[in-house]
């Protein structure tokens, strides 16, 4: 089995990365947004994953591992502000959450 | 180990005082008051007593250097006290004569609601001036020199609730703040040049590094002058003295007569040496004092208000001490001082008793026939007033005068025009002096008298006047009798006066004059007060407008109005929309637009952010691959 080229893989993370800030931005339910900011840490572990392979080091799977065990905590932290979200203003579209703006 | 080392007590006791009095004076009872505000000063006195026996058993220079102040690029001035000659008579007047006026204060004060301020300042005052008087380099004693002008505004303006003595404390501080910005500037000239204010480095670098006559030496010299005619009210800086009246009697004593109006003579002296480089200085010293005690001589022949008598004859006669500075009559200079605190803080005391004893009536045409109702006074009031008057042989004006105008005639540099005018301000002087006695003391009563002075009041006055006739016994001329205390004692500090050869024969002759002349100028008061009083009347419709010139002194106040103040305020009301300010809250204005459009893109929408979040990162990332 040839190993797959390094490009495709980084590649395949820009563009993963990519879509994922692109949705954040134009994206207004809140869940989405934190479904794409989950998309875009995926991209970056799997830039990881692919430069851990080509240099044949341990670290990339290892800060993997980390990133994963960060998005659970975000997400944990994330649901349960939307969950508050939703009980304050009965939807969950960000730009109605504006009320603190100076 | 001499009392000596113990001089920094002097200063600190009276410090110690008013400290006491600033942080818990308002819940002291007023016997507490005085007891810590009069016997601080009386335990400095009391020092400097011991002290001065110590320093009479070895004469000398002494220093105590207590720590060093603070150091700045070169100049690292210590907290130190120089004892010597010269200032173990000034801190004598200060402390014994401030004694005095301290426990007089005690009942003249008696009933005043500042009670505590009024000792709480006095004290600092003695403090400051002691420290003016020991510093042992430039930058202390110019420490004590504002510490006594700070004091001087304070107590001038005591009675702060009527605004003309407010008026008139400002008029004294900033006139006195020219000459002292002038003496600053000196202090400056001498540190570039000797690298030390030290006092004794200064003095004996001096010679050696100034030519004779040089620019530098004149230039230091003249703006030391400046510092000096500022505190010593001289020309042209003199018309803050008389406004100064504004405040208590026992501090126009103190301050205004014995000790801080004559800090200029005591610099002048300490910087002898510096005069002696700069001959141009040195003359324009004694101009200064020849013009201002004839200038201030007539204005109190003219004034109705019995301070202001006293205190035009406190500038002209500190007007005599800088004459004989002028012609290198050092010791005459110190010694007329000397006799002056005395016999002026008597007169001023005297003063005191007599405006409360006529329901504060300042007014001489209005006083009158006291001789009998207040005798004690009298007494002495007569006894300072023929001092003031150099009565001659029996007084001890009689003798500090005649040594100066000796010096002006005979000394190396006097000459016939300053002698002229030192005589002429002689009979000036008996002149005014008996106008004042006849028309307090004699003639019909014109107010009664509502209260006698108590013994706290009249003790200081017998022991000034006791003083006054006899400090003048301690420097006798040379062809009367051989004792010469003052100068002697001042051998160490200030050099010999030196007279011309062939004038000692002349001694007698110019004695004699000054006699005449005094004399002269009793009889012609006495005539024209006493015997004849229509014929001042007549003398002063003669001449109205000079009379009227001379009771306004001389016009400086309108001259410094029209030059100074009037463009200034006009200046202020000009520029009242203040074109400097404009700058600054421009850039207010600037800082708040900023804010304003810094503000506007915090809008709460979230995506907004996430998009500057990401533009930020692009263009980080792109400078970090690119640049």
């Amino acid at each position: 089995m040839s190993a797959i080229p390094i490009e495709y893989g980084l590649i395949l993370a820009g563009i993963l990365f990519m879509l994922g800030m692109v949705s954040v931005l134009i994206r207004r339910n809140i869940i989405f947004m934190l479904i794409s900011v989950e998309i875009m840490l995926n991209a970056a572990g799997l830039a990881f994953i692919v430069a851990g392979s080509k240099w044949t080091q341990a670290d990339g799977q290892i800060m993997f591992i980390f990133i994963l065990t960060m998005a659970a905590a975000e997400v944990s932290v994330g649901l349960a502000l939307i969950l508050q979200i939703y009980h304050q203003l009965k939807t969950l579209d960000t730009d109605a959450a504006n009320r603190m703006k100076g | 180990m001499t009392t000596i080392d113990y001089l920094w007590l002097i200063p600190f006791v009276p410090l110690l005082g008013a400290l006491l009095l600033i942080v818990a004076g308002r819940s002291m009872s007023r016997a507490t008051v005085a007891w810590i505000g009069a016997g601080s000063v009386g335990l400095s006195a009391l020092f400097v007593m011991g002290i001065g026996v110590d320093f009479l058993a070895n004469p000398g220079v002494y220093e105590v250097s207590l720590w060093r102040w603070f150091a700045v690029g070169g100049l690292s001035p210590s907290i130190e006290l120089r004892l010597d000659a010269l200032s173990l008579i000034f801190i004598f007047v200060i402390t014994f004569v401030g004694f005095l006026i301290h426990l007089y204060s005690v009942e003249f004060m008696r009933e005043d609601s500042g009670y505590a301020r009024f000792f709480a300042c006095l004290n600092l005052f003695v403090c400051s001036m002691l420290l003016l008087v020991l510093a042992g380099n430039l930058v202390l004693l110019y420490l004590g020199w504002e510490g006594v002008g700070l004091c001087s505004y304070l107590l001038i303006g005591f009675w702060y609730e009527e605004p003309k003595n407010g008026f008139a404390a400002r008029k004294a501080f900033i006139i006195t703040r020219v000459g002292d910005t002038a003496m600053l500037i000196g202090l400056f000239v001498l540190f570039a040049s000797f690298n030390t204010l030290d006092i004794d480095a200064i003095l004996s670098n001096a010679p050696s590094a100034w030519e004779q006559g040089s620019g530098i030496a004149t230039a230091a010299a003249l703006l030391l002058l400046g510092g000096a005619v500022g505190k010593s009210a001289q020309l042209p800086l003199q018309n803050w003295l008389p406004d100064a009246m504004a405040g208590p009697t026992p501090v126009s004593a103190l301050i205004h007569a014995a000790t801080m109006v004559t800090a200029g003579v005591y610099l002048v002296a300490r910087m002898h040496v510096l005069f002696e480089l700069a001959p141009i200085a040195q003359t324009a010293v004694g101009v200064v004092g020849a013009v201002t005690l004839l200038m201030a001589g007539f204005s109190a022949l003219t004034q109705s208000d019995l301070k202001r008598v006293l205190a035009y004859s406190t500038i002209s006669q500190i007007g005599y001490m800088f004459l004989a500075l002028g012609v290198g009559a050092w010791s005459a200079a110190i010694f007329h001082f000397f006799t002056h605190a005395f016999f002026k803080a008597l007169l001023f005391l005297g003063a005191g008793v007599i405006i409360e004893a006529l329901h504060h009536e300042h007014n001489i045409f209005r006083m009158g026939g006291l001789k009998n109702q207040l005798p004690v006074v009298f007494i002495t009031f007569l006894a300072g007033a023929a001092s003031l008057a150099a009565l001659p042989l029996v007084t001890s004006g009689f003798y500090s005068k005649d040594m100066i105008l000796w010096y002006a005639w005979a000394g190396e540099k006097g000459s016939g025009l300053l002698y002229a005018a030192g005589l002429l301000g002689a009979l000036v002087t008996a002149l005014y002096s008996a106008r004042l006695v006849i028309l307090t003391f004699f003639g019909p009563a014109k107010t009664a008298v509502s209260k006698l002075p108590g013994w706290r009041m009249t003790l200081p006055l017998g022991v000034l006047a006791i003083l006054s006739i006899l400090t003048g016994f301690l420097e006798v001329p040379h062809n009367f009798w051989h004792s010469q205390m003052i100068s002697g004692f001042l051998s160490d500090v200030l050099p010999a006066s030196i007279v011309r050869p062939g004038s000692e024969a002349y001694e007698w002759a110019i004695q004699l004059l000054a006699a005449v002349v005094t004399l002269g100028g009793l009889y012609l008061g006495y005539l024209a007060y006493l015997a004849r009083p229509a014929l001042h009347e007549r003398v002063r419709e003669k001449v109205a407008p000079l009379h009227q010139l001379m009771v306004t002194g001389w016009g400086f106040d309108v001259l410094y109005d029209v030059l100074f103040v009037r463009p200034v305020t006009w200046l202020a009301y000009v520029n009242r929309a203040d074109i400097i300010d404009g700058i600054y809250s421009g850039i207010a204005q600037l800082a708040m637009a900023a804010n304003r459009a810094l503000a506007s893109t915090q809008n709460g929408v979230m995506r907004w952010y996430v998009f500057g979040i990401v533009v930020g990162a692009v263009l980080i990332i792109t400078l970090g691959i690119f640049v």
